[in-house]
């Protein structure tokens, strides 16, 4: 039994290949994480808001900075995909579309959607 | 918790190579882990180019071939090369599933073997499933009843009897289970996808008379609730069997029990 302990373990994450079920699934908790972050910045600036107009400029100056614009365009993709992906966790929840075809296609959906309304409402941003 | 580098005696070495014979025409190159536990070395990744000309078309046939004519010291499980037995369950090409029923045709360049991912290895593509093989034992995989026992067979309707098909099917290869990230990460609490694909089978079988028990023991933050529906399980049986769809029912019945 000494021997058990020297046993190395086999390669996982290493080496198995990556499929849209799995790379839905990590992202869908990425943009979790990104968004409890980014919800963090929505307070700072609400603060910034009720604090006064100096510090509103300042915060909202940064935000309409051009890297600012560019960490909102992540989040708001960030945003519309874990909705998207959420949609599709609620009605797998129901038993409905776990079978490996649905779920490819919704995988690529949810990704598809989720850009789509990212680009519309960053051109409508920029035309209203 | 997930731990994503390999411990520093399970990091990978380079192997050997050993080239194809003379002459061969047809030449395919299987990238074998290999790990022997005297040596006190790492693993390592041996490459074997073989002829495919003088090979049977199945993975396993080029695994038998390379341990018959190059490498007799090369270990592994093999039993009926017929895909019901589950023995020959390894990752290959990326992905888990038994070496006889995969066309070595059927895979683009290299051919790469490893053993089923995140186990302890016993020596070269043989992991130990002693844990696994616990965690089905936990969940009392056979029928448990109160009433007497009838002087013929247990009925089922013809319906009730459906309610099995894709379930028993399962051969307890443990590919899906060792597929599963969550798998990867908890493995000493969560109990897998094949395993809670068996606690399904028996919590719908409806001869079964302990379906309350056997809900009661799934109902645990870790051992059923690990699954994230990541769906590898799905994905690489191969069998085709759905253990995401089985849990996701299994998660069903918690919730309507509740009311």
């Amino acid at each position: 039994m000494s021997q058990q302990a020297n046993r190395p373990l086999s390669p996982h994450i290493q080496i198995y290949r990556w499929q849209i079920a799995m790379a839905t699934s990590i992202a869908h908790r990425a943009s979790g994480i990104l968004l409890s972050v980014g919800s963090v910045f929505l307070a700072v600036w609400l603060i910034a808001a009720a604090s006064g107009p100096d510090a509103f400029a300042s915060v909202n100056g940064f935000a309409a900075s051009w890297f600012g614009q560019l960490v909102m365009f992540g989040w708001s993709f960030a945003l519309f995909y874990h909705l998207c992906n959420g949609i599709r966790h609620l009605v797998w929840d129901v038993g409905v579309g776990l079978d490996l075809e649905t779920a490819r296609l919704t995988g690529y959906a949810a990704f598809g959607v989720a850009a789509a309304l990212t680009l519309f409402v960053w051109i409508w941003a920029f035309i209203a | 918790m997930a731990e994503f580098r390999l411990p520093k005696n399970s990091r990978i070495s380079k192997g050997k190579k050993f080239e194809a014979p003379k002459g061969a025409k047809n030449v395919k190159t299987f990238r074998i882990y290999r790990w022997e536990p005297e040596s006190g070395e790492n693993p390592r990744v041996d490459s074997f180019a073989i002829d495919l000309d003088k090979c049977g078309p199945m993975v396993l046939d080029a695994v038998i071939k390379i341990k018959n004519e190059i490498d007799p010291t090369l270990t592994f499980r093999r039993s009926c090369r017929e895909g019901i037995c589950g023995s020959c369950a390894f990752n290959i090409d990326g992905k888990n599933t038994l070496a006889c029923t995969t066309r070595i045709t059927d895979i683009d360049g290299d051919v790469r073997i490893y053993p089923l991912p995140h186990m302890p290895v016993v020596k070269d593509l043989v992991p130990d499933l002693t844990h696994f093989y616990a965690q089905l034992e936990s969940i009392e995989p056979w029928i448990k009843t109160d009433t007497p026992a009838p002087t013929r067979e247990r009925l089922q309707t013809p319906e009730d009897r459906a309610k099995l098909d894709g379930l028993y099917e399962c051969i307890l290869c443990a590919c899906c289970s060792t597929s599963c990230p969550s798998y990867w990460w908890n493995p000493e609490r969560y109990l897998g996808p094949a395993v809670l694909l068996q606690a399904y089978r028996w919590i719908v079988d409806s001869r079964d008379e302990a379906t309350g028990d056997r809900l009661d023991d799934l109902e645990d933050p870790f051992k059923l609730y690990r699954c994230h529906t990541i769906m590898n399980c799905t994905n690489t049986c191969p069998k085709g069997l759905n253990p995401a769809k089985a849990i996701q029912e299994t998660k069903k019945l918690l919730l309507e029990r509740r009311g």
